[in-house]
């Protein structure tokens, strides 16, 4: 993929290949999960989640805190190995693989399903180091191609021509919504197929908010993407399709999913209307 | 600080004044102390630094200060093989006993192996000196006489010095904020790339200055390398030779040194505490870097 | 394109190839504290006895016990701490609640203890020769040696005493403030209060730190073995004792182990005293 591609609208991001990668929203699944329940030392957390997310597309994950929007997102990528007392039942499959099955290693599964969290967090490293530090741990170790990727990375997040010239300095002088943005060339340098994101604008001011979620919309496409967010109009900007969850008891619940505008304007169970139209939540 | 703003919050009553004083005046006792310490350490130097020239204390033939020959090179050169053969072996297992408490041991274990170096820390140097004589010394003397060496004190320190290096690397890579490690976890980077990546860089500089600390100790230590390093004044050429260091050379002679040989002690002493002080100021250089 | 290569099995080797080795250094150093624990009770236990530690030392200390030792011992701790305790306290009060961070003297006060920290028992040794034995005439006794041992004090006392008294929350100073109160009532009524269990571990770690110290008393506290009749009687410390046995006194070995046995228990029960008393984040601050 070559990466200086001829932009005609000048001050927009240079990524070129998203205008001629695949049509947007094939109805092809890319995760399916199959009644995934999550228990926090035997308390359900979310309870028996069925859902395809498709290939592609800008999937939101929307509903009030404490409805495990969030636990879900961390399971697709088998993040919640990491928290003590945590058990996942049910199906996942990424691409057709199941990520449960003995065969399939953790560290291979997040290399495919990069994942951006709420707080960029850049590690107290240079630009460069940030970005080269998980690509030498996958194997890549040869410095041209290293560059070629970095590059390649910078420019699709539109911070090439911010920080191309100062790739030595630390990440951490970087203000936060360039941080945010380094974090998502860092998971992009990886090739994942899958975004996770939780909540990437929340912590950023408006403007650089702004321009993350100019960002994420230009990813479509290339990559499907998950994300949570509890701005319902950041979500209806940007996500083809939209997911609502609540929380009855202690358990998270998926009450309904859609295509966003289907969840939006016309959403067939009344606690989404409720929701959506900022009644209930 | 609330209280610099004394003058709104509180009126100064007359006790309060009273109880001032009193706090100062404890205060300048207290930093009188290092002056004073400083000061006698010079006057009793005097003598030699005024009459005889520093630089004999390296073109002297030898070291028989009862005959007025102070050559201090073989001493000194016994203090820093000692001091950077103890550093080498206690960093690596320092900082991996500091891993193993962050990140590979379960809490329970964790918290019992943490409390046990704790408790290293509390075994007084003479005990380590005694323990390395007794049962050190005779196991290296079977392997190669004499026994006591330039081996035994790099040991025994090296014992002495783990703790500092543990606890103040265990504290630096606990400040490594949790969300690092989830970063770096979601990029698929395994554990050992992670903490090699991301938490030893991040902790680089309490390491350091923990290591700064513990060299400070090394160089300063007396009895526990008195009693096992031999005290022979010469250039060990091997691990198996006896040294004898700038704290143990002191500790050995003041009690029947006299005149330039007691102020010829005494500039060693001085010569140590300035090398010490130089070290703990750089290591509190690099802790307030890392806070601030 | 670049492609991502499959390479957990290296990483995956890599990674136990560092577990290993971090085991193997965890499993060395407890093996050998365990050895030197063992070592300690092994030599000591049989002849430690009730009669040992009431009982004079008999034939320089190879039989016997070491009754004057451990009242000598005492006697220099109780110079230390009570010549120290309340300079450091006043001072560490000074430091917490009277001056601003970046008022002057209280820099110079601060930054002079941090110096004094660092410098090696054995220096303090040779001050305390020259000072207090020779200048101030006090000669080879129970009060020189305490004398320098509560300059080596001040600054972990200080530091101690100056953290927990940070960790008292400012409510309570707003608060007495605000109820009219001096800040003399204040502090003698809320602050130190609050602050005590963190003073008292300072204390006990200090007392730990006397009674571990060998080299600052070699040439101030004495050698004499017999029970000391004044403060300006020369007087031997435990530590001392175990030096001169194993040193000085060929078949000493045994008695040197059971005093060995006691110094270590005697320090074993007050660091865990002090952990007890500083939790958390004051004990991270405090230990470290």
């Amino acid at each position: 993929m070559n990466s200086n591609q001829s932009t005609d609208k000048p001050n927009i991001f240079t990524l070129g290949p998203l205008e001629a990668g695949p049509a947007c929203c094939d109805p092809q699944p890319a995760i399916q999960v199959r009644d995934l329940s999550l228990l926090y030392d035997g308390m359900i957390a979310l309870d028996k989640v069925t859902l395809d997310i498709y290939q592609g597309c800008i999937t939101a994950l929307i509903g009030p805190s404490g409805c495990g929007k969030t636990s879900f997102l961390s399971a697709i990528n088998r993040l919640t190995d990491l928290i003590p007392g945590c058990n996942v039942t049910g199906k996942i499959l990424v691409h057709n693989q199941d990520i449960h099955h003995p065969d399939t290693h953790a560290q291979t599964l997040r290399r495919q399903v990069g994942m951006v969290f709420q707080k960029p967090t850049p590690f107290p490293l240079s630009i460069r180091r940030n970005l080269s530090l998980p690509l030498n741990e996958h194997g890549i170790t040869q410095k041209a191609e290293i560059a070629a990727i970095i590059e390649q990375v910078l420019r699709d997040v539109g911070l090439w021509d911010e920080v191309h010239d100062r790739q030595d300095v630390s990440a951490l002088s970087l203000s936060g919504g360039q941080q945010q943005r380094l974090c998502i060339a860092r998971a992009l340098a990886l090739q994942p197929k899958i975004l996770l994101m939780d909540e990437p604008c929340s912590a950023l001011d408006p403007l650089a908010s702004g321009v993350v979620e100019d960002l994420i919309c230009r990813l479509r496409g290339r990559y499907t993407i998950v994300i949570v967010t509890h701005n319902l109009a950041q979500a209806r900007r940007i996500a083809n399709y939209a997911a609502f969850f609540w929380v009855s008891g202690r358990a998270g619940q998926l009450i309904e999913f859609g295509r966003c505008q289907h969840i939006f304007e016309s959403p067939s169970h009344e606690l989404t209307a409720a929701y959506v139209n900022g009644a209930r939540g | 600080m609330i209280w610099s703003k004394r003058n709104i919050l509180f009126p100064l009553k007359l006790t309060d004044s009273l109880l001032q004083g009193i706090l100062r005046a404890g205060a300048v006792i207290s930093a009188l102390v290092m002056l004073l310490i400083s000061l006698f350490l010079v006057v009793e130097s005097w003598p030699v630094l005024g009459q005889i020239s520093p630089v004999r204390f390296f073109t002297d033939t030898s070291w028989h200060p009862l005959e007025g020959a102070y050559q201090l090179m073989p001493i000194l050169a016994g203090t820093l093989y000692a001091s950077v053969g103890a550093l080498l072996l206690a960093i690596p297992l320092g900082i991996a006993s500091a891993l193993f408490i962050v990140y590979y041991a379960s809490p329970r274990l964790a918290k019992w192996y943490k409390r046990l170096v704790e408790l290293l820390v509390g075994i007084p140097s003479v005990v380590f000196g005694f323990w390395g004589l007794t049962t050190l010394v005779p196991l290296i003397n079977q392997l190669h006489p004499p026994g006591a060496s330039l081996l035994a004190a790099i040991l025994v320190l090296t014992l002495m010095i783990l703790p500092t290096i543990t606890l103040t690397a265990y504290s630096a890579l606990m400040a490594v904020p949790a969300e690092f490690l989830r970063n770096a976890i979601a990029l698929g980077i395994s554990r050992w790339g992670m903490i090699q990546g991301v938490a030893l860089p991040a902790a680089k500089n309490g390491i350091t200055a923990g290591i700064i600390l513990a060299a400070a100790r090394a160089l300063g230590e007396t009895m526990a390398v008195l009693m096992v390093a031999g005290n022979v004044v010469q250039y060990p050429e091997t691990f198996f030779d006896p040294v004898r260091t700038l704290a143990a050379n002191i500790a050995l002679e003041t009690a029947y040194a006299m005149g330039d040989h007691r102020a010829v002690l005494f500039v060693s002493g001085l010569l140590l505490m300035l090398l010490v002080m130089v070290l703990s100021g750089i290591a509190g250089l690099l802790e307030k870097q890392r806070h601030a | 394109m670049h492609e991502v290569r499959n390479t957990h099995a290296w990483q995956i080797l890599r990674d136990r190839g560092v577990q290993f080795l971090i085991y193997a250094s965890v499993l060395l150093i407890s093996a050998v504290f365990i050895w030197i624990l063992v070592d300690l009770i092994r030599g000591g236990i049989a002849h430690l006895s009730w009669e040992f530690l009431i009982e004079p030392p008999r034939d320089t200390g190879r039989a016997g016990g070491i009754a004057p030792i451990l009242v000598s011992t005492l006697l220099i701790l109780l110079v230390a701490v009570l010549t120290a305790v309340p300079i450091a306290w006043t001072t560490a009060i000074l430091l917490a609640e009277f001056v601003a961070v970046d008022n002057a003297f209280g820099k110079a006060v601060r930054f002079s203890l941090h110096v004094l920290a660092g410098v090696p028992s054995i220096v303090f040794g040779l001050f305390g020769n020259a000072f207090f034995s020779i200048y101030l005439g006090l000669g080879f006794s129970i009060l020189s040696g305490g004398l320098t041992l509560a300059c080596m004090l001040l600054p972990i006392l200080t530091s101690t005493a100056e953290a927990g008294l940070r960790t008292v929350p400012n409510t309570y100073r707003t608060s007495a403030s605000a109820l009219g109160l001096t800040r003399t009532a204040a502090l003698i009524h809320l602050i130190l209060p609050a602050a005590a269990p963190v003073l008292a571990a300072g204390l006990l770690l200090g007392i730990g730190r006397a009674l571990a110290e060998t080299a600052a008393l070699l040439f101030t506290s004495g050698y004499v073995e017999r029970m000391p009749d004044s403060l300006l009687d020369s007087g031997r410390a435990l530590a001392l004792h175990i030096f001169d046995l194993s040193m000085n006194v060929p078949g000493g070995d045994t008695p040197a182990y059971a005093s060995s046995l006691v110094l270590v228990s005697l320090l074993l029960c007050i660091n865990i005293l002090a952990m007890k008393f500083a939790h958390g984040l004051q004990r991270r601050k405090i230990m470290t």
